[in-house]
């Protein structure tokens, strides 16, 4: 549904790097004018443009104050396709990594506990990777704000897609204790 | 700048709609504060009697009934809000709730020869604070706002809300429990920091983690879970008493209702008492036969031991989606009866690492906190900011049964999300969506909230319609759907199937023709009776002007009674029984001076027994 445009509507610059204090200041200085607690005695139309406008409000901070869904929603806006990407077929540098996540899930499986120590190791293999290109992601906002060339978003789109296909491995690692 | 602004608007007061108790309170002047019951007790209890006579009773009195009249009363009635019936099997086990046949769809509990829903149950504990609040401000109090377990789902909103209009309040706001005590707790505290609000209630735990900011109180994070109280530990000493008492006296006292009743009551008298002593003496008698035992604060806590572990991982998991580690929170917040238990206070002064808050009477902060949110939202409380958030995440059901989250647990509310539908089938007029509330990736695992069916829809090709759904939480943490076809802009109408609960005609029909007529049907007998009285004095009246005395009467005296009966006539159609009444002793002071002179002449005694 269209909604106005969030960093408009926060009165914020378009930026890609964005200090969570200065959101969060928006957040509550805004709240502070559109809540509905502030409009329960006036008319119902007063009420209900409240409702609209908080949900709204809480919507763009939601979306602004994530990294990752704050970089998905400029790409959408900025016509790139974020939907699901394929995530079957294994990144060829990560093919090592990913069998041997598998082989100890799979022995983990079979009643094998030794197979936690390779688990977690592999765990935090793929948790340096995604730090890793957190770090990266940090570096193309900044390019990005400074440059606003859309090339440089087409390079936030491939990370984006390498870190949720990361996140999905972390996820697998993160076996409980007992299952 | 100096002006002074009158409020027209009548006062709002704060209700806490507990498990096992209920309170009222109310802002006095910059203060909030507990309303007391007729019996000068601030704790009402939450049982409903109904009388044999159909006399409703609440509360401490209706304590009494369920030993007496178990069959008539109910207690924890707040565990079936918002329920199914499928849902509720396990308590019905612990509970001695009489569910009526035919509650498929919406659970109805018995009470000697009626039955009720438990929002209607729940109205009239309600009534029972509404009527406590205006008898102590002197005012019709009509405008509430009411807590419920942050980890309430929407059907349990929506029941709380019901429950609320079936008793004839305009339910301002539903405010989560522990947030409700953080504002309790907030007024003139800290500006800044981190504080967990751990809440063990009777029947249901929640714990919030807020950040304090200048006056705004957000919530990062909540979880809990909603079956989960004092009332377990009650049945856990409750099971133990009635083994015991099975293998002394080979009597299986599980099945009567007044025996467990009153054993109940002993074993809460001794958990309570254990909070305070090492060792209590439990004692019970039944039919001449009498049971002992001696519980030591040791021997309780082992029993609890698992109830109190089972608070822990949400904590654990509340502090991991806030964000915050335990070293990071600042203040602990002690909400609820139960964290009396030492052992509840000591397990959470470990987890997070400082010694937790109870000056503020666990049982009062939540109807405290209450008061002021109805404060913040009349204006009398300013710079105090509540921003809340939803307990579970929102989805819609998807190809396979797989769920589609479209708003996240711990989002800030108000929230929304939009989603597109379309038909799947040429000629196709309506869509029907399928949302759930849970964490779960099945739709069946999780709760199925409601079914919106979008009607109307213009037939066209498969796919090619574009229907636009716009999903909102609301302040209360209440699902509100709205559709609009993205072709031609026009509002598509959505008709909603309620999952569990009443749908709005049922709750309007309730509003109708319910409890509130227990008032209305005895001002209607009170009006019923003033008239019958009134048309005797009439009859009287006339009958005494046909005689002699009346001609001996001075004219503006017979003027003056005419006037009266007059008044009297037009009066007895009153629905007020006090204006017919005021009218009866108005004639009957006027035709005083007739009914002298009747008795001193001897004549008649027609208007014998007219004076009142």
């Amino acid at each position: 549904m269209s909604s106005p445009d969030f960093y408009q509507f926060l009165g914020i610059p378009r930026r890609l790097a964005l200090d969570p204090k200065e959101l969060e200041t928006r957040l509550y200085s805004l709240s502070r004018k559109l809540h509905p607690d502030l409009f329960a005695r006036k008319s119902a139309a007063e009420q209900s443009k409240a409702l609209d406008d908080s949900a709204l409000l809480n919507d763009a901070f939601r979306t602004l104050r994530d990294p990752v869904k704050r970089a998905e929603y400029v790409l959408k806006a900025e016509g790139f396709d974020i939907g699901e990407q394929s995530t079957k077929d294994v990144p060829p540098e990560l093919l090592e990594e990913v069998f041997e996540l598998n082989m100890a899930l799979e022995e983990l499986r079979m009643g094998d506990d030794d197979a936690r120590e390779q688990l977690e190791i592999s765990r935090t293999t793929f948790v340096n990777m995604r730090d890793e290109i957190d770090v990266e992601t940090q570096s193309k906002f900044a390019e990005w704000d400074a440059s606003g060339e859309r090339s440089v978003l087409a390079e936030i789109r491939a990370l984006l897609n390498r870190r949720k296909y990361i996140a999905n491995l972390i996820d697998k690692a993160n076996v409980p204790d007992r299952v | 700048m100096f002006q002074i602004e009158f409020d027209s608007q009548e006062a709002a007061v704060g209700i806490d709609l507990g498990t096992t108790n209920s309170l009222v309170a109310y802002m006095n002047l910059a203060k909030p504060e507990v309303i007391p019951g007729e019996d000068g007790d601030k704790l009402v209890p939450s049982v409903v009697s109904l009388a044999t006579d159909g006399r409703v009773i609440v509360g401490n009195a209706a304590r009494q009934e369920l030993i007496d009249h178990p069959d008539r009363s109910i207690y924890s009635v707040k565990r079936l809000m918002g329920r199914g019936i499928e849902d509720v099997r396990d308590e019905l086990k612990l509970f001695p709730f009489r569910i009526a046949e035919g509650s498929e769809s919406v659970i109805r509990v018995v009470l000697g020869e009626k039955t009720f829903t438990p929002p209607e149950v729940s109205a009239l504990i309600l009534r029972q604070l509404k009527k406590n609040a205006e008898a102590v401000l002197g005012t019709p109090v009509t405008k509430a706002v009411i807590t419920v377990p942050a980890y309430f789902n929407d059907a349990q909103r929506q029941a709380t809300r019901d429950a609320g209009r079936i008793a004839g309040l305009d339910v301002l706001r539903l405010v989560n429990e522990p947030t409700a005590a953080a504002l309790a707790y907030g007024l003139d505290k800290r500006q800044e920091g981190v504080i967990a609000v751990y809440d063990l209630g009777g029947g249901t735990f929640d714990i919030s983690i807020l950040k304090l900011h200048d006056g705004i109180f957000e919530v990062l994070a909540t979880n809990g879970d909603t079956h989960l109280g004092g009332d377990d530990i009650d049945n856990r000493l409750l099971r133990i008493a009635l083994e015991d008492i099975l293998s002394e006296w080979g009597d299986d006292l599980s099945h009567s209702g007044e025996a467990v009743q009153t054993l109940r009551r002993e074993v809460v008298r001794a958990k309570e008492q254990l909070s305070f002593v090492p060792s209590v003496l439990l004692a019970f008698e039944w039919n001449g036969k009498a049971y002992h035992r001696e519980i030591t604060r040791e021997l309780f806590e082992g029993l609890i031991q698992d109830i109190v572990d089972r608070t822990l991982g949400p904590c654990r998991d509340c502090m991991k989606d806030a964000g915050v580690t335990a070293e990071q929170i600042d203040e602990v917040v002690m909400v609820g009866g139960s964290t009396r238990i030492p052992l509840v206070r000591s397990a959470v002064e470990v987890l997070f690492r400082a010694r937790p808050h109870t000056e503020i009477n666990p049982d009062e902060v939540v109807a405290l906190g209450a008061a002021v949110q109805a404060g913040i939202l009349s204006g009398t409380v300013e710079d105090q900011l509540l921003l809340d958030v939803t307990p579970l995440s929102l989805g819609i059901e998807m190809y396979g049964g797989v769920v589609s989250k479209i708003i996240h647990r711990n989002s800030t509310i108000p929230a929304s999300a939009g989603e597109t539908f379309t038909t799947g089938i040429d000629g196709q007029t309506n869509v029907l969506i399928h949302v759930v509330q849970g964490e779960r990736e099945l739709a069946k695992d999780n709760r199925s909230l409601a079914r919106f069916d979008l009607k109307g829809i213009d037939p066209m090709p498969a796919g090619f319609a574009r229907i636009e759904v716009r999903f909102l939480i609301d302040a209360n943490g209440i699902l509100q759907v709205t559709a609009r076809d993205a072709r031609t802009g026009r509002e598509q109408s959505v008709e909603v199937k309620p999952s569990y609960g009443l749908t709005d005609e049922q709750v309007e029909a309730m509003i109708e023709a319910s409890i509130d007529h227990a008032e209305a049907d005895f001002n209607a007998a009170q009006v019923a009776s003033a008239r019958v009285e009134a048309e005797n004095i009439l009859n009287a009246t006339d009958k005494a002007r046909r005689n002699p005395a009346w001609q001996q009467l001075s004219e503006e005296e017979r003027a003056s009674v005419t006037t009266a009966v007059n008044r009297l006539m037009v009066a007895v159609n009153s629905d007020d029984h006090e204006v017919i009444q005021n009218h009866i002793a108005a004639l009957n002071d006027a035709t005083h001076a007739l009914a002298e002179l009747m008795m001193n002449t001897a004549v008649s005694s027609a208007l014998k027994g007219t004076h009142v």
